[in-house]
């Protein structure tokens, strides 16, 4: 007999063991990588101690080092930044547009666009640094190039998808004016994408501000270089005057991005 | 290829008897084997305004999609200007396109160009993609531009975005756009489906009196027959992808409206 009262349950039984099967998985993949890493308990124990005495080397903070070097190389580390991101800006917009299936309509051009894409940011900036500097050898150009080659695949797809969300309404009336093209583009989908294409130059700047800032470690020029040589001499006073200046320029590329983010919006 | 160049100097010739329109066993299936347009003869002289009537899904939109290939048309012919746009590719579609406007349900502007920068779009087909990336658009048909804004009653909103305009200053605006192109034909699809009744008429009065200003036969699709046999001189009725009535709208009786739609009770 049916009970008159109607019974609810969110999942059915095979759906409940699913998800038990999934918590399950879960749990023991924590397990399993907690014994693969090894924690040695003695350097977990007097981790505290450590950092203590690291802050008490890093105090006080070599302001004097700003006006010397830091502020030379932290020069440098936005000029990689800025000029990589308009390199990459040129470089990801073709690719952008054969990525494209509304624009590009062929499926083989769009795979291989989007295998150039992926490529770009399968590969760590810190990678694409090491390349470079084997190819430029050391110094900003390096940086640059790094900071440009990776950031294609970021630009590349959200573009791509802003693209691929334009209304087709309006490119079907341009069409339908005998608008060639070029025309298409510059008139129907340029006014749809411009502010995700600003936006997307903008937040990638950012997110480059920060990748550039530690290039130096393998010799790609900027703040890092100067980062690298403070640590290897154990002057933490002066690396931690180089930590204080990339935070400040961080956080002022943050409320810089975001201000101008909102205003083309 | 002069080819199509010689048929506008023909047709321009022979003047306002020239066919304007002239569709011959137009068949069009999006998927093979199953119809949506079967065998559509239509032919559309001189000037006034041609209303085709019917239900939704009846083929309406295919059919005037399939004048300027915005819809791949499967078989049969279409002339415009006595030129067979079907099988045209390229540069030549795109002069065939210039000479027919269109305006559309959802207006389909540039939202976020100004309204005089989305009339000049209709000038796209003539002026070179980089003079147009430059806005260095002629200085006549910048001119025309705001003389037409005027018409449509928007001079005052030349510069504002076209997203800042209501639906029915909207289709005023992709209307100007239609005829900034100075075309042969304008055709105009569901053209106040998105507006209320008295914009809608206002609307209708609209396209009637820019194409007879300059002389272009206008065919519409409208779901509206009321609105459609108030304006239009004569009506075509599609059923199932096929005409079954095309006559002027005072010989339309409840018995062809009742084949065209199917039922009776909303007649009553």
């Amino acid at each position: 007999m049916i009970s008159s009262q109607a019974q609810w349950q969110r999942f059915t039984p095979r759906q409940r063991l699913v998800r038990f099967t999934w918590y399950l998985g879960m749990v023991a993949a924590l397990v399993l990588s907690l014994r693969q890493i090894e924690i040695i308990p003695e350097f977990l124990y007097d981790a505290p101690e450590q950092v203590a005495d690291l802050f008490s080397r890093m105090w006080p903070i070599a302001w004097y080092y700003y006006p010397t070097t830091v502020h030379a190389a932290m020069m440098e580390t936005l000029h990689i930044a800025t000029l990589g991101t308009i390199i990459t800006l040129f470089l990801a917009v073709p690719i952008g547009f054969l990525a494209a299936h509304n624009i590009t309509r062929s499926t083989t051009v769009n795979y291989l666009a989007k295998l150039v894409l992926v490529s770009s940011r399968s590969v760590n900036s810190l990678v694409w640094a090491l390349l470079f500097v084997a190819v430029f050898g050391p110094g900003a150009l390096a940086g640059t190039m790094a900071i440009a080659f990776r950031s294609i695949g970021f630009v590349g797809k959200l573009l791509a998808e802003a693209l691929e969300d334009a209304q087709p309404g309006p490119i079907e009336a341009l069409q339908a004016a005998g608008a060639p093209w070029v025309s298409v583009v510059t008139k129907g989908y340029w006014p749809q994408i411009k502010p995700a294409f600003w936006s997307i130059a903008l937040f990638r700047w950012d997110i480059n501000v920060r990748e550039s800032a530690v290039l130096g470690l393998v010799g790609a020029g900027g703040i890092g270089t100067a980062l690298e040589s403070s640590m290897s001499l154990f002057d933490w006073d002066r690396a931690a005057m180089i930590l204080v200046a990339i935070f400040a320029v961080v956080m002022i590329a943050e409320v810089a991005v975001t201000y101008l983010r909102k205003r083309i919006i | 290829m002069h080819g199509p160049n010689a048929m506008t100097t023909n047709a321009t010739e022979s003047g306002q008897n020239a066919r304007s329109l002239v569709i011959r066993h137009l068949d069009k299936e999006y998927v093979r084997g199953i119809p949506v347009l079967k065998d559509i003869n239509l032919e559309i002289n001189g000037r006034g305004m041609t209303a085709i009537i019917g239900p939704s899904g009846t083929g309406k939109s295919t059919l005037i999609r399939c004048i300027n290939r915005l819809v791949e048309p499967t078989r049969g012919e279409i002339l415009v200007d006595g030129q067979n746009l079907v099988g045209l590719h390229g540069k030549a579609l795109r002069e065939a396109r210039r000479r027919i406007g269109m305006v559309f349900q959802e207006f389909n502007l540039v939202e976020r160009l100004t309204v005089i920068e989305n009339l000049l779009c209709g000038r796209l087909g003539y002026v070179h993609p980089f003079a147009a990336w430059m806005r260095r658009f002629p200085e006549e048909d910048v001119a025309r531009a705001y003389e037409l804004l005027d018409i449509v009653g928007l001079k005052e909103f030349a510069m504002q975005r076209a997203d800042e305009l209501s639906g029915g200053q909207r289709q005023r605006v992709g209307i100007a756009r239609a005829v900034m192109q100075k075309p042969r034909i304008l055709l105009a699809d569901e053209p106040t489906s998105s507006l209320d009744p008295k914009t809608s008429v206002e609307i209708m009065e609209l396209m009637i009196q820019l194409a007879g200003q300059h002389d272009i036969p206008v065919v519409v699709n409208i779901h509206d027959v009321n609105l459609g046999r108030r304006f239009a001189q004569r009506v075509v009725g599609m059923s199932g992808g096929s005409i079954i009535f095309d006559g002027p709208p005072d010989d339309i009786t409840d018995e062809h409206l009742m084949q065209i739609y199917g039922g009776k009770k909303w007649l009553q």
